[in-house]
């Protein structure tokens, strides 16, 4: 994902402020990292009638969610394909305490060359060899991660405000934001107040989630909503459309920190959220699923969601990532059976 | 095949064939074409007694299969027969290993049984193999468990005996395993017949109980067409006839089995609802009119055809409903991405293709999705019509293709006229996340099955079946195995001796009354009707005689006005049924209490009926013994919780009729007129009873402590007469649910032949004469059973 040179869209609902804070940020942004112009969601005023009557029917969701991995199946060419397709969304990522510069090296050398030549070249990509979507990591190592993938094209997010719990006060949430911007992030994971939800505090996480959306200035913000601690699907709806009310330009669902992560039922409710949101407004917002999804069968499960549930342009980087450190090495493996019809074994292919 | 690059832009799931080559093998070894299976073998088909099997899909022959002449049912009937004995007397724990054998050789087949359901049916490979063959196959544990179990569990009963099984195109094996293992669980033998498009999984399972090492004659299998179903229907040897299919055939063998004595289970057509309420999840409740009505193409019995959209938020929901319609992908069932495969046969697509033409016609609003269909092969896409009313052609015929048509309502008590506005009454599916609404929907819903938030559920543990014209009899749950059970004292009841039906007179009686010079006072007996006494429409009177003959008094002569006076009345009296069971308990000792209190007067009639007085005493004793059984009964035949799928309340509830007909016998004319009417009102029917023809005074005598007894007007109605005119008039009603007679083996054939004009429930005595004195005879469970119907409401939980 590229960044914004141009001015936020405004509809003038959004805190007036926000001009003047995307400016400062804008003026200390790498010139490296300005890309072209691309339109963002530019959010709408705090809606509460958008979801306060929402209801989730979990046996009803689950059901459904069920079947999406047996109703669609995709084989041979078709299959590798769409594994290709998956390793150019994924965020590949580290948030370990034990992260250290030589480790994120590490990472984004596997993100600029996640598959080996011969796989590539087998699979008929030798002039255009996939890259993953994004290199995640926090803010104290975006510098090491910017510095290894320049040129690359392949942006470095950076989780923010207080990740896991989000339970900083809001001026270091912000500043760690517009910290990690400076280091070059184009991406910015921030996570919401949980509590907000959980006490219905609609307003309060309107107003946090624009007050990040406006310190990201043009880099792009992921809001984490923490659906494993949301507990209630009506609770992970009413979170994704605040937070798409409030300008994210991608709603994700958790940090991989909570004891519930990226579940079936969990993504296909913001992805209702989303539908929604996109039919009263005519907006497009990501979704990234994070933590919990780990094979190449996931991959194509989570993949199949989008294609059924909002279709082709959710198929692309842009507005569709997957949050994941193992589910490469999978993809590595499925894809050389492909090419060779053999079980591969992962000593072969580059750790990250 | 595109290369990775390409995909790569489009995205597209491609081609994901599930392999066939083991059914094709299969298919060729057998090219020769399949006999029957009779006595565990398969007999060789016979030239020019033959047809052909076709893939809807392909269009083209698979198979050739045997049509099933009389002599072949003869033989299989037969087969039943000789192996009736042996396999009833097997005990329940070797029924059960063999049950058990049959669910895990079905596993073991699972894929095969798959493959073969979708290239002989025409449903995509999703649903034989994540639906049809795993219900299958739990159905027959289910059913090993109720062989186990059977002894202590149905103390007193006897298996039915052989068994005609005759079952539709739509779940071929499915259909059959319903049909197979309660039947072998409770001991009996089997002939079945699977559909004539459909017939090559129920050949194969054949295969599987030879395999299982099955007794031989224990299942027999005999395809062919209506001919042969009807040659099995008729068969004298056939003891019960069970059949799934549609509502004018299920209509014509309740007329062929008539006075046959023939246990009968339909499970019949349906245009089931679909009620949305605007509080409901609409997004679930979208994917939930995909599994309802573009599951298995739409040719589902139970499917929720018929969407009723609360107004507010119908045009958002039929908007969300076109955007799903447009992802649903229509091809060669044994594609592994397909939601809707072919439709069964040209026939079937020939007439959902007029039904549709004939919705736009009458001016309902179609929608298809821009969806891609197979150029060759019976296909028919998603379809969706709006703007339907119930006058709509669309919106009464069951469509049984992957139409759905919609409607709106207003309110929750709209919905439920709405839904309740068919001759069917199958299934319901009522979508709502308030749980007060959903709940009081079911309960108001007039269908066998009803799904709250979800929709299409099976488990062996649940019953299903329908209300109304979609049959009657249950399949799965205790409830299910019952219909393949009697009560053992039931089968050794002596014969009635056929007596000609009495003909009343209307004529003043010619004895001489001798001008007594202290003249009592003239009582006159009149018709019971709406809590109050009616003077019959005819104007007649009839006159009751002793034993000897002599005059005892008149009373009116019903005709069929006042049977649909009758009718009107217990119709209006719906508050029964509501009330509380304590309510009714209490309402049905006060009538014991009062009952008891006349005794004297009550013997007296007996006594001058020409009963002893040891005999007179112990009627009326009996009577109020056996109010006082029903009344202890009201609040205690309970339903039950079905153990079906995990964080799900599966609710067997026993839900009276509504107005039943009751026709009394001759004999014991107190004891019979209280054995029939007490079971029927405890469980919250309204009653229209017909009282013995030959000593209807006592009922008449009754309606007096009715009126002193709190029993609300309506709930019984009492019509004296000529018992086979006023019999014939209820069995034809179609406001009367069910009916029981008891009477001669005449009387018995025209009520179930007539009862065929809105498919009632029917118990009828077979013209076999029972002992009303006796517990084990004139009352119990059997009574209760015969007077509710077992309504299944699924209930998923959780947040």
């Amino acid at each position: 994902m590229t960044q914004d040179s141009s001015p936020i869209q405004q509809d003038g609902t959004r805190p007036s402020r926000a001009k003047t804070a995307l400016q400062t940020v804008k003026s200390v942004l790498p010139k490296a990292l300005v890309g072209p112009s691309e339109h963002r969601n530019p959010g709408t005023a705090l809606k509460p009638e958008w979801f306060d009557t929402i209801q989730v029917n979990l046996s009803a969701i689950e059901r459904r969610a069920a079947t999406m991995g047996t109703r669609r199946s995709v084989k041979k060419n078709y299959q590798a394909a769409w594994l290709v397709k998956a390793i150019t969304c994924i965020d590949l990522t580290t948030l370990a305490g034990d992260d250290t510069p030589g480790r994120v090296h590490r990472l984004a050398m596997k993100a600029r060359r996640p598959l080996r030549d011969d796989l590539v070249e087998a699979l008929g990509l030798g002039d255009a060899p996939p890259k993953v979507g994004a290199v995640c990591v926090y803010p104290t190592m975006v510098a090491p991660a910017v510095k290894a993938l320049r040129g690359s094209g392949i942006p470095v997010a950076s989780v923010a405000t207080g990740f896991p719990a989000g339970l900083t006060p809001l001026p270091q949430r912000l500043a760690e934001i517009r910290y990690a911007v400076e280091e070059g992030a184009g991406e910015i994971d921030i996570v919401i107040t949980r509590a907000h939800v959980l006490l219905g505090e609609w307003q309060a996480l309107y107003d946090e989630v624009a007050a990040m959306r406006e310190a990201c200035g043009p880099a792009h913000l992921k809001a984490i909503l923490g659906t494993g601690d949301l507990k209630t699907l009506r609770n992970v709806y009413k979170a994704s459309m605040v937070a798409m009310q409030a300008g994210a330009d991608f709603i994700k669902t958790s940090t991989g920190k909570e004891d519930v992560n990226a579940t079936m039922p969990v993504s296909l409710t913001m992805i209702r959220a989303l539908r929604d949101y996109g039919d009263l407004t005519g907006e497009r917002v990501g979704f990234k699923p994070a933590g919990g999804l780990k094979t190449a069968k996931d991959a194509l499960n989570w993949l199949t969601l989008m294609k059924e549930e909002l279709g082709h342009p959710w198929l692309q980087p842009d507005l569709f990532r997957i949050g994941a450190s193992s589910m490469l090495a999978d993809i590595e493996r499925q894809l050389e059976h492909h090419v060779t019809g053999q079980y591969a074994s992962a000593a072969h292919h580059a750790m990250a | 095949m595109p290369q990775i690059k390409e995909i790569l832009e489009t995205m597209d799931y491609g081609p994901a064939p599930e392999a066939a080559d083991h059914v094709r093998e299969w298919l060729k070894a057998h090219a020769a074409g399949f006999g029957h299976f009779i006595d565990g073998r398969f007999t060789t088909p016979v030239a020019d007694q033959t047809f052909e099997v076709r893939d809807p899909a392909r269009d083209e022959t698979i198979a050739t299969v045997s049509q099933g002449s009389s002599q072949d049912v003869d033989a299989a009937v037969e087969a039943a027969r000789a192996a009736l004995a042996g396999w009833s007397a097997t005990p329940g724990h070797i029924r059960a290993r063999h049950l058990y054998a049959l669910a895990r050789h079905i596993q073991k087949r699972e894929r095969f049984l798959s493959v073969l359901e979708s290239i002989d049916n025409g449903k995509p490979i999703r649903e034989s193999r994540d639906i049809d063959i795993p219900l299958v196959a739990r159905h027959f544990y289910h059913h090993a468990g109720w062989a186990e179990l059977i002894a202590s569990e149905f103390p007193d009963h006897a298996p039915v005996g052989v068994c005609g099984q005759i079952i539709p195109w739509n779940f071929p094996l499915l259909m059959l395993a319903w049909k197979i293992a309660p039947a072998l669980a409770a001991g009996n033998t089997v002939v079945l017949k699977p559909a004539e498009f459909t017939p090559l999984t129920a050949l194969a399972f054949a295969e599987v109980c030879r395999e299982a090492g099955l007794p031989r004659g224990v299942v027999n299998i005999v395809t062919g067409d209506g001919a042969t179903g009807a040659a099995l229907v008729k068969h004298p040897g056939i003891d019960k006839v069970a059949f799934t299919g549609s509502t004018d055939v299920g209509r014509l063998i309740r007329e062929q089995t008539a006075g046959s004595g023939k246990k009968l289970s339909l499970e019949l057509g349906g245009k089931s609802p679909f009620i949305v309420f605007e509080d409901a999840d609409l997004d679930g409740a979208v994917e939930g009119v995909v599994d309802a009505i573009w599951f298995n193409q739409g040719q589902v019995c139970c499917a929720g055809s018929r969407l009723l959209v609360q107004e507010g938020v119908a045009a958002r929901f039929h908007a969300k409903l076109k955007r799903r319609m447009a992802t649903l992908r229509v091809g060669d069932p044994l594609d592994k991405s397909v939601d809707v495969g072919a439709i069964v046969a040209p026939v079937q697509l020939q007439r959902i293709r007029e039904l549709v033409a004939k919705g736009e016609q009458e001016g309902a609003t179609l929608f298809q999705a821009d969806t891609a269909l197979p150029q060759n092969g019976c296909f028919f896409p998603p379809t969706l019509f709006t703007d339907v009313a119930p006058a709509s052609t669309i919106a009464e015929v069951e469509i049984f293709g992957p139409v759905a048509v919609s409607m709106t309502f207003r309110t929750p008590d709209e919905a439920v006229a709405l839904a309740n506005n068919t001759r069917y009454g199958l299934a319901a599916s009522i979508w709502s996340e308030n749980i007060n609404l959903a709940l009081d929907t079911a309960a108001k819903v007039k269908a066998g099955v009803v799904w709250v938030n979800s929709t299409n559920m099976f488990d062996a543990a649940a019953g299903f079946g329908g209300y109304k014209e979609s049959g009657f009899g249950r399949e799965g749950g205790r409830e299910g195995l019952a219909e393949y059970l009697v009560p053992a004292w039931l089968k050794s009841l002596p014969k009635a001796e056929d007596v000609p039906a009495l003909t009343l007179s209307a004529l003043p009686a010619e004895t001489d009354a001798g001008g007594a010079a202290t003249l009592t006072i003239d009582r006159t007996a009149k018709l019971y009707i709406g809590g109050k006494q009616t003077r019959p429409d005819s104007g007649y009177s009839t006159t009751v005689r002793d034993a000897a003959g002599a005059p005892l008094g008149q009373v009116g002569l019903g005709n069929r006005k006042d049977i649909r006076n009758a009718v009107e009345a217990a119709a209006k009296a719906g508050a029964w049924g509501a009330a509380t069971a304590h309510n009714r308990a209490q309402v049905l000792y006060y009538v014991a209490e009062n009952l008891h209190a006349r005794a004297p007067e009550f013997a007296q009639r007996l006594l001058a009926t020409g009963a002893s007085p040891e005999r007179a005493e112990r009627e009326v004793a009996a009577a109020v013994e056996r109010t006082f059984f029903y009344a202890a009964w009201a609040d205690k035949y309970d339903g039950q919780v079905h153990a079906t799928r995990s964080r799900h309340v599966t609710l067997a509830m026993h839900e009276p009729w509504g107005v039943m007909g009751l026709v009394c016998p001759d004999e014991a004319p107190l004891l019979g007129f209280v054995s029939l009417l007490m079971p029927a009102i405890a469980m919250g029917n309204r009653a229209v009873i017909v009282p013995s023809v030959v000593q209807p005074l006592l009922a008449t005598e009754f309606y007096q402590v009715l009126d002193t007894s709190d029993v609300p007007a309506g709930v019984v109605n009492i019509v004296t007469g000529e018992r086979e005119p006023l019999a014939r008039t209820l069995a034809e009603h179609h406001d009367v649910a069910a009916l029981w007679y008891v009477g001669s083996r005449q009387g018995c054939a025209a009520v179930e032949k007539a009862s065929a004009a809105n498919l009632k429930g029917t118990w009828v005595s077979d013209g076999r004469v029972r002992d009303w004195f006796s517990a084990e005879q004139g009352q119990g469970r059997e009574y209760l059973r015969h007077a509710t119907q077992v309504k299944n409401i699924w209930v998923p939980y959780g947040e």
